[in-house]
């Protein structure tokens, strides 16, 4: 410890030895030509990319004509003031607000009881898991298929346990669509989260459970003071990066409901797609998955902030 | 709930601590109830899937019936002959294939060379590359959308492009442009490096002493002991490419280049009545992936968990 204190002043003041640094780099010519293959690809389809986009963000552009005007922030502004822009911004807020909560404590329940060296445990794994590995279309054809009026199953079932007392159009119905989506969402994601919990779970310490047990703790309060705390990593992490998946989610609701009825289900990736190569506003989209990528900027330097603060055990 | 066994294991293991009879029962009826929501749980999630399967076996009228039939009643297979018999559906099978098959080469090479060298090789600027790598991942990928197609489009000299990259479509409408731009992944050279940084340095320089080229210590050493990194790469990489809706998407247009899932989406757009087949259609469409993934699950679930903990 003490050598190391001593010794980093003194490295960072040490000039960088130019001479030294090109005959290394020279020495080491292949590691470069290792790196090539991915940095050409990360440089045109990544760096380019993303500083192409925020050039666009400031112009006009159609994608048919060649001139791309420069107008400044108004994209940005006129953001400000597109009633169709806020309306996705509530609803991508609905579809996380209600869908990432609801998909996680489905996750952690689950997960909490896999935990419990219960039979079977990998087999109910993979029945948990498929959702997640179903192809999007595929889920999205059948879950089109469960919420029609006249013969879905989703009616069938709430009818016969009275739950509902007449058949509803769920994906055209404009207060039942973004619901009915959420549902489908927390089918989807459950299983990923889920593998996360256990994860985490299987990474308590045995110790901590029997010394709580010792102090005599009951399996409630073990819960609530061991598991709980202990999985706070876990959850943040998975909150975050469910909320980033969420708000960036959008597929599924294209087939699903093409972003209506009303567009009560136009999130805003939705949106950005809409915009872009609907309507070929490729300035405006821009300026739109900008703004989408500074609210999860935000978020993922949270979790950095938080996650470097880990509990540690 | 989730310490009931431990608390019968605790019961056990002090015996003079008395486990009276109603916690014995309480124990039973909480391992019961235990297995009942997870039974319950697995029979909602798996129903949507079930039903998906019946359903492809019976025939149009059946699917229709209320209440629903779980058990075909008419057995048939004729909904998959229809499905296949309906024009270019091999071919999009093939295109899928080929995408996802050069994606996973593509990428378990590259990714696997760059985190080899990130992981066991000194050179200037190693760190900062790594970082400002890593930094990178923070970008929502729906900030690229836009600006691929674009750049796409107007790869020079090709699709009648000129070298300026003007005046045709580039590598829209191809299948590379579905290849080349997921050839590499900050996610795979990630998880590379960190299973690469476990194996022992002694041996990578014993190799050097023995003066082993770099890319022959890579090809013969770190790639072979990166045995579970490789196979979750390739796996997550195949399933991704596979399953993908939205890129094919943008960029196809001609019905020949058609992936699957793009075709099966449109088909369902084409024929709205056409239920039978397009079930069939969705089994059809997923069992590739469902096939890798049973198994080799072991190793998704390992890598998943690996890149949650982080």
């Amino acid at each position: 410890m003490a050598i190391s204190t001593l010794e980093k002043p003194k490295r960072g003041k040490e000039p960088i030895n130019w001479r030294y640094t090109f005959r290394q780099m020279r020495k080491q010519w292949s590691a470069y030509l290792f790196l090539s293959p991915w940095f050409i690809i990360f440089a045109i389809f990544t760096l380019f990319s993303v500083g192409f986009s925020f050039y666009l963000s400031f112009r006009e552009w159609n994608i048919l004509e060649p001139a791309k005007p420069f107008v400044g922030l108004d994209n940005y502004i006129r953001l400000f003031q597109d009633a169709q822009f806020y309306q996705s911004l509530r609803n991508t807020l609905l579809f996380t607000g209600f869908g990432v909560p609801l998909g996680m404590a489905s996750a952690l329940l689950v997960a909490l009881l896999l935990n419990t060296k219960v039979h079977g445990q990998s087999l109910f794994r993979t029945l948990y898991y498929i959702p997640v590995i179903t192809p999007l279309v595929v889920s999205a054809v059948i879950w089109k298929w469960m919420y029609q009026g006249d013969y879905g199953l989703i009616n069938y079932y709430l009818l016969k346990l009275g739950l509902i007392h007449e058949k509803l159009l769920w994906l055209a119905d404009p207060n039942l669509a973004m619901p009915a989506l959420i549902v489908m969402g927390v089918w989807m994601g459950t299983g990923g989260t889920m593998v996360m919990y256990l994860a985490g779970l299987q990474a308590i310490p045995e110790e901590l459970y029997d010394a709580a047990k010792v102090d005599g703790a009951n399996g409630f309060q073990r819960m609530m003071y061991v598991t709980i705390p202990l999985l706070a990593p876990t959850t943040f992490y998975v909150l975050i990066t469910s909320i980033i998946f969420s708000f960036q989610s959008f597929a599924h609701i294209y087939i699903m409901t093409n972003g209506g009825p009303l567009g009560r289900t136009t999130v805003i990736g939705y949106y950005m797609y809409q915009t872009g190569f609907r309507h070929f506003e490729m300035g405006y989209a821009s300026a739109i998955a900008y703004i989408l990528f500074a609210i999860i900027f935000v978020l993922t330097m949270l979790q950095m902030k938080f996650v470097k603060g880990d509990v540690q055990y | 709930m989730a310490v009931t066994t431990q608390e019968k294991k605790y019961a056990s293991a002090h015996p003079d601590e008395k486990a009276g009879f109603s916690k014995k029962i309480m124990n039973l009826s909480g391992q019961g109830l235990v297995y009942i929501i997870l039974i319950v749980g697995a029979v909602l999630f798996t129903a949507p899937w079930v039903w998906m399967i019946s359903a492809s076996f019976q025939p149009r009228g059946d699917m229709f019936n209320w209440p629903p039939t779980w058990w075909p009643e008419h057995f048939t297979l004729k909904n998959y002959q229809n499905f296949l018999d309906a024009a270019g559906i091999a071919r999009w099978f093939l295109n899928s294939a080929i995408i996802a098959f050069s994606v996973v080469g593509l990428q378990v090479f590259f990714n696997s060379l760059a985190a080899y060298t990130f992981a066991k090789r000194n050179f200037p600027g190693r760190d900062a590359i790594f970082i400002f790598m890593l930094g990178t991942l923070m970008i929502p990928g729906v900030v690229f959308l836009i600006p691929n197609y674009i750049i796409l489009q107007h790869i020079p000299l090709f699709g009648g492009n000129n070298i300026l990259g003007q005046g045709g479509h580039g590598w829209l409408d191809s299948l590379i442009g579905l290849i080349l731009p997921s050839a590499v992944s900050v996610w795979g050279i990630f998880f590379f490096r960190q299973y690469m940084k476990s194996i022992p340095d002694e041996m990578i320089d014993a190799a050097r002493i023995d003066g082993a080229s770099e890319f022959r210590i890579y090809w013969q050493i770190a790639l072979p002991l990166s045995g579970p990194a490789l196979a979750f790469n390739a796996i997550s990489t195949f399933t991704w490419n596979w399953n993908d809706f939205f890129w094919p998407f943008l960029v196809i247009s001609n019905p020949q280049l058609r992936t699957v899932q793009l075709g099966l989406a449109l088909y369902v757009v084409k024929n709205r009545t056409a239920w039978d087949q397009v079930m069939a259609g969705s089994v059809l469409a997923t069992l590739p992936v469902l096939l890798i993934f049973l198994i080799f699950q072991k190793y998704f679930i390992r890598g998943i968990s690996l890149t949650g903990m982080k």
